[in-house]
Parts: structure tokens; sequence; C-alpha cells
């Protein structure tokens, strides 16, 4: 027997790695395209960014099994009402604001980043804002000086001035504001808004 | 200012200049290494790994300082916030990692080609121009920190996003030193000869790379970027690096204990397609909750607890090819970190990984601290370790081939610095593990995982003593750390014996 069997032959392996390795890339490719078109702003998953000059809940809904985001009635942010193009650039503003300022090494966005601090999924619906007739302006301040309005809820664990202006924490609002309307297959669980009842 | 002050200032750069020239000389006479031992493309790789060395330092010391601000919120308080020290910790990480695997790739390059680096003039230089960029970013992260919410930000100071944060200019420039690097590679396995290890090394080397552009962009929209920035960072540690180290592996067991080269090519072979095949699709794991839609529960649940199954061979073949050769090989510590590697992988990624991969397990754990636990004990598992296991092949060829194996001298050195960076690691890695579990308990299932909720868990009394626990474990791996660095630079010295020379069984 000096024949090799096909297990141990070095260029059937060659063969099928090289034919596995392209075919999941290929399934990749095409699932990507799929995704992205599942999830480009102003599709079902992802709401345009006009969306905060709406209502938005998180619901749990009781045949899906998970909480889905619930987009209600016209609630202007900041009392004004954006046109889509309006609202992208100060979506936009808020996003690249919490880059430029690191936001992601302390806190999760969508659940990733670091663990320092909440989750910012759904900060927009948190009862931690007290009631929807602060909250935008308890926002406001808290960003802008977290030092002097810190809530650290026992922990002694203060947010740093990050010297945020007024128009850049209205950005980052409107952003959270519209990353809360993303539907997240039901992460976070059990989350119960500033919405709900008591 | 005036001229005499002028002069005195550069009388004062010069008397510097010279004390420090004369610091390295004292330095060199006393590491005795002989330079002439090492071939071009070895003396280029050990500046690599020196550089490797020193920002696995710096990861450890501030990893040090983030892990004291889970403990004493005001230490550094807005001088070097968490974020900083987080970042510096994870960025230095990456780099020196990566700094180790270009070493190792121009280390063996000239042996495996049979003929000299093509092109090792421009290698150089990219070193040094890698080295200055890495320099200046780290002095911006820490002097500059944070930008307002331009573009300019993200370009000059910081891209805000985990693991990549590095600016866009540093990003260009980190796309042209691979391109240099790249050309290094194929050049010189074009000039010379092809193997199976070289035809992997190649593929992998341009899927790195190029999937290192996919996370340069910017986007408004967070369920996009993350898409694309887990390209990067799963398709990285979860197929690309698995591959390389198992190129950089499949070349250390060949000279170390001198496998059969069919026999490791077949295994690289199987274990491409086997990472490759479980990984590519198991990107989906980190599909679950960013928007993207709900196929991706099945496909990244089922493919990713696939991926085990290559850590599973990586362990036979280590573990085989090692007890065939009965363990004799005149490099002990370089062994001892191989087989580290094995188990490391497979319990870190394999393990540690599985063990929060279904989406139903998932949806609790997910961005508390047991993927901190995971990330610690999968990164030094796979990565770290490799990476010291061929400082140890590299320094002894520098020393001139000297005897690493039983019976040398200081071998406690080596051996303690083992145990206490496993150690260190393992118990850091415990530690984070029962801070995860409770915050998936009480944060996620329990409070809902708002904002009251999430302090709720870390003020929980078994969450405050894991985190005294894990800074515990990070001193351990702290001197560990020390001792490693001691033993790389004393080890071999004054060793008369010659290593065996390894051949072919
Ligand atoms: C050497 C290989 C690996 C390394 C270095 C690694 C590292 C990491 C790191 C650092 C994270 C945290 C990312 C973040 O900051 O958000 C992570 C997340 C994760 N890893 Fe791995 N990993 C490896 C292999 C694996 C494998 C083989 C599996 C599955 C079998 C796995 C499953 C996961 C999952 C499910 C998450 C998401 C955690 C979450 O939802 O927060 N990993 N990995
Ligand atoms: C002295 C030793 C170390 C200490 C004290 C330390 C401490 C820390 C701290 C405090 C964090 C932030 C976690 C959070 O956001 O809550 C972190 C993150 C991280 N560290 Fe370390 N670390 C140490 C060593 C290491 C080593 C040796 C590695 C790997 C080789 C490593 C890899 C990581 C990774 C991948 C993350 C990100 C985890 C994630 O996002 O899930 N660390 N470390
Ligand atoms: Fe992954």
């Amino acid at each position: 027997m000096d024949e090799t069997p096909l297990w141990a032959s070095e260029s059937f392996w060659k063969k099928t790695a090289i034919w596995v390795t392209a075919g999941s890339f290929l399934v990749l490719v095409v699932l990507t395209f799929d995704s992205l078109s599942k999830t480009s702003a102003g599709s079902k998953r992802v709401p345009a960014y006009a969306v905060i000059n709406k209502k938005i809940d998180y619901q749990y809904d009781k045949e899906l099994h998970k909480s889905m985001p619930v987009i209600g009635e016209n609630e202007f942010l900041f009392g004004k009402e954006y046109s889509e193009e309006e609202a992208l650039q100060l979506v936009d503003l808020g996003k690249k604001t919490t880059q430029a300022k690191n936001c992601m090494n302390c806190h999760t966005l969508l659940g990733n980043g670091a663990y320092y601090a909440p989750d910012l999924t759904k900060a927009w619906l948190d009862k931690g804002w007290i009631s929807k007739d602060i909250r935008e302006d308890m926002m406001v301040k808290f960003l802008m000086d977290p030092e002097k309005n810190a809530r650290t809820f026992g922990s002694n664990r203060k947010m740093p001035n990050l010297k945020i202006t007024e128009q850049e924490a209205k950005g980052i609002i409107a952003f959270l504001k519209w990353m809360s309307s993303i539907d997240t297959n039901g992460f976070p669980y059990n989350f119960k808004t500033i919405e709900a009842e008591e | 200012m005036n001229t005499s002050g002028l002069n005195g200032l550069m009388q004062n750069a010069a008397a510097l200049g010279e004390k420090s020239r004369a610091c390295l000389n004292d330095f060199k006479a006393w590491v005795q290494l002989d330079s002439t031992n090492l071939s071009d493309g070895q003396q280029l790789a050990v500046k690599y790994f020196t550089v490797a060395v020193i920002l696995f330092f710096a990861q450890i010391l501030f990893g040090l300082l983030a892990a004291t601000q889970f403990i004493y919120p005001s230490f550094l308080y807005e001088i070097l916030d968490f974020n900083v020290n987080r970042m510096i910790h994870i960025n230095a990480m990456i780099v020196w990692m990566l700094y180790g695997f270009i070493g190792c790739v121009y280390w063996f390059l000239e042996d495996e080609s049979g003929t000299e680096i093509v092109g090792l003039k421009l290698g150089n230089i990219a070193f040094w121009v890698l080295t200055v960029a890495v320099t200046v970013v780290v002095l911006v992260y820490l002097l500059v920190q944070i930008g307002p919410g331009k573009d300019s930000s993200l370009w000059f100071i910081n891209e805000g996003r985990e693991y990549i944060e590095a600016p866009r200019w540093a990003d260009i420039g980190i796309v042209v030193v691979m391109l240099i690097f790249f050309y290094n590679v194929v050049a010189t396995f074009s000039k010379g000869k092809w193997s199976g290890i070289a035809g992997v090394l190649t593929l992998d080397l341009v899927a790195l790379a190029g999937l290192y552009v996919a996370g340069m962009f910017y986007m408004t929209n967070i369920t996009h970027e993350q898409y694309w920035w887990w390209w990067v960072i799963h398709l990285w540690v979860e197929a690309t690096w698995e591959v390389l180290v198992g190129v950089i592996m499949a070349w250390s067991l060949m000279k170390l204990l001198g496998v059969r080269r069919k026999i490791i090519q077949t295994w690289l072979y199987i274990e491409v397609a086997l990472m490759f095949g479980s990984g590519i699709l198991g990107l989906g794991h980190h599909y679950f909750w960013i928007g993207t839609p709900e196929y991706w529960l099945t496909i990244g649940g089922f493919f990713s607890a696939l991926e085990p199954i290559p850590l599973v061979a990586m362990v036979v073949h280590a573990v085989y090819d090692s007890g065939t050769h009965a363990f004799k090989n005149g490099n002990h510590p370089a062994l001892a970190w191989i087989i580290a590697q094995a188990f490391g992988n497979f319990f870190g990624a394999g393990v540690w990984g599985f063990m929060h991969t279904l989406p139903q397990i998932n949806l609790y754990t997910h961005g508390t601290q047991w993927s901190a636990s995971h990330g610690h004990l999968a990164f030094f598992g796979a990565y770290a370790t490799i990476n010291i296991a061929f400082f140890y092949l590299a320094i002894q060829h520098w020393r001139g081939d000297v005897w690493m194996g039983g019976g040398s001298q200081n071998a406690w050195r080596w051996k303690w610095a083992l145990g206490l960076l496993n150690g260190g690691v393992l118990g850091m890695t415990i530690a984070l593990l029962i801070a995860g579990y409770e915050q998936s308990f009480i944060e996620r299932a329990v409070e809902g995982s708002t904002w009251g909720g999430y302090f709720t868990a870390q003020n929980h009394p078994s969450f405050q003593s894991a985190m005294v626990w894990r800074l515990f474990f990070g001193g351990m791996t702290f001197a560990g750390f020390i001792l490693l660095v001691w033993d790389l630079l004393t080890i071999g010295k004054g060793e008369t014996r010659k290593a065996p020379e390894v051949v072919e069984t």
C-alpha cells in the first residue's frame, strides 16, 4: 500500500481549501448585498433619519416573542420639524461627534464597545431621564457638563467633560433618538421605556 | 531667543544625545547579542520584534490603569480618562501583534524561499515610517485625546472605532507599509521558490490587508458602519490571523522538531478549509443585534458554532507532532509557548467563544464583561503566545544557536514567566467571567439593560470583588511580562553548548 489515501493527500486538501474558502466568501458577498439594502436608512429595519420627528417606543410583541420599536405620532425634537435632509445633517453631526469624542471606549452602542458605562442603544428611551417633559433639556445639560449633572447611581463613576458644544449635544441626541428606532431583533431584552406604565 | 540661549540648548541636546548613545552602548555590551548571526531579513525582523515588545508593555500598562479606574473611578479622572487608557490598551495590542507577525514573516522569508529578500531596503524604510507613525498616533491619543465633531478629528486625532481607532492619515500610511511588506514577500518567493506555505501566506496577506480597507470609511448609518467594522475585526481574528498563525506554526514546527513538510502542508490546508469554512460565515454572530436581518441568527449561530473544530485540529496537530518527536528539541521555552498557544487558542477562542455564540445566550451576554473575559483569553491564548514562542526561536538564533533545552542555566526564569503570564491572564479571565455572569443575569435579564439596571449590576458585591481580582491578576500578568523581558535578554548568555541540528524525520 504505497497509494496515499484521499484523506491524507496534500493536493486533495489544497483543492478543498480553495473551494470552501471561495464558496463561503461568495455566500457572504451575496448576503452582504442583501443585508445592506435591507438596512439602508429608510428601510423597514432602519428608519429614515426624519424619524426623529416621531414618538418612538420599544414594546414587547407577544406574537414575535421579542421587543420591537414602535413609531408613533409626531413628537418633534427641540420643538422643530426636520426635513429628511436636515435630519440627516443633525444625526450625522451627532454620529461624528460620538466618534470624535471616543464614546465607544466607555459605552456600548448596539451592544458593541466598552463596558465602563451603560449601553446607548435605547438611551433615548431610558427611564433615567425621569419624564418626557424634561428629557431633552436634561440630556443637553448632561452632555455639555456631565460632571456637574452627574447621575452615578451610587457608583461614583462620572462621565468626563468632553467639551461638547450645544449644537453637538443636540446632534448626539438626534442620533440617539434615531438609533433607538432601529429594529435590533429584540436586543436589549426586557427593556422598560420611559413611556411604560409603572 | 538670543544666540547664546540657542547655543546652550544645542549643547544640552548634544550632551543628551551623547548620553543616550553611551547608555545604548552599555546596554549592547551587556546583552552580548551578536547580529552577525542574523541574515539581512532577520535583522529587520528583530527590529519589528523589539517594537512589538515595547508596545506589549504599553498594552499592559494602560490595561492596569483602566482596571484601576473600575475600582477608583476618580483615578486620573479628566487627565487620562478610561476611554483613553482603554483605547491605548487595545490599539497597542493590535499593533504589537501585527508587528510580531510581520517580524515572523521577515524572519523565515529567506529560509522558505531559498533566496535573499527582494526590496529589503524599502522594507527597512517602511519599518521606520511605520514606527514613527505609530509613535505620533500614540502621542496624539495621549495629549490631544478628542476633537470636535468634524471630519478633521477623524482624519487627525482618532476615528473612535474600537480596535481600529487610528486616524485616517495613519490608516493610509499603514496600507502603504503593508503594500511594501507584501511586495517583499511576493517578489522574494517569485525570485526564489514557491511552496505550499508560501502560497497560503500570500493569499492570506492579501485578504488581511484588503479587510483593513473595509474599516476605513465613515458612515452615518451605524448599522452599516458596524457591519463593515466587524468585517475587519472578526475576519481578522477568526479567519485571516488564525491562518497566519497556522503558517507561522507550520514553519516553526518544521524547524523546531523537524516535522516533514508534506505532513505540515497537508495539515495547513485542512486548517485553512476548516477555519475559513466556519469563520467566514461565522461572522454572522456579530450581526444578531445591530439591525441586520433575522437570517443572521441562524447563519451566524450555526457557522460560528463550528469554529472550534479547526482549533481542535490545531491542538491535535501541535501535540501529536511534539509527541511523535518525544518533545525532544533544543529550545524548551519556544516549545512550551507553542503548546500554550494550542491550548490557549482552543480554550480562549474555541470554548469561551462557543459558550456565548448562540443567539439565545448572546442576547443576555452581549456587551457585558463576558465578552471581555473571552477577549482576554482568546487574544492572549491565540496571538500573544505564538509571538512569544517566536521571540524565543529568534533569540536562540541571535545567540548563535545555543542550547536552550533541558538543563539550561536560569531556566526558572522562563518557567516562571510562562506560569505568571498564563496564570495572570487565566485569573483575569475567570474574574471577568464571574462579573459577566452577574451582569447577564442582573443587568440584562432582570433589569432589562437600562441605565439604572447597568449600575445595579456594577454595584453588586460579586461584580466589585471581581474587579479587584482582575486587578490582582493583572499585576501577576505584569510581573510575568517583566520576567519574560529579562529572560529574553539574558537566556543563553554564556551558554557554550550548541543546539543540535534539526533534521526532517
Ligand atoms: C483567536 C480567536 C478569537 C479572538 C482573538 C476573539 C476575540 C474577541 C473579542 C475581543 C471580542 C469582543 C469584541 C468587542 O469588543 O465587542 C469577541 C466577541 C465575540 N467572540 Fe470572539 N474571538 C475569537 C474567536 C472566537 C470564536 C472561535 C468564537 C465562537 C465559537 C467567538 C465568539 C465570539 C462572540 C459570540 C462574540 C460577541 C460577544 C458579544 O456579543 O458581545 N470568538 N471576540
Ligand atoms: C495587566 C493586564 C491587563 C489588564 C489589567 C487589562 C485590563 C483591561 C480593561 C480594564 C479592559 C476594558 C474592559 C471594559 O471595557 O470594561 C480591557 C479590555 C481588553 N483587553 Fe485587557 N488587560 C490586561 C491584559 C490584556 C492582555 C494580555 C490582552 C491580550 C493579549 C488583553 C486584551 C484585551 C481586549 C481584547 C480587550 C477588549 C475586550 C472587549 O471589548 O470585549 N488585555 N483590558
Ligand atoms: Fe467573531
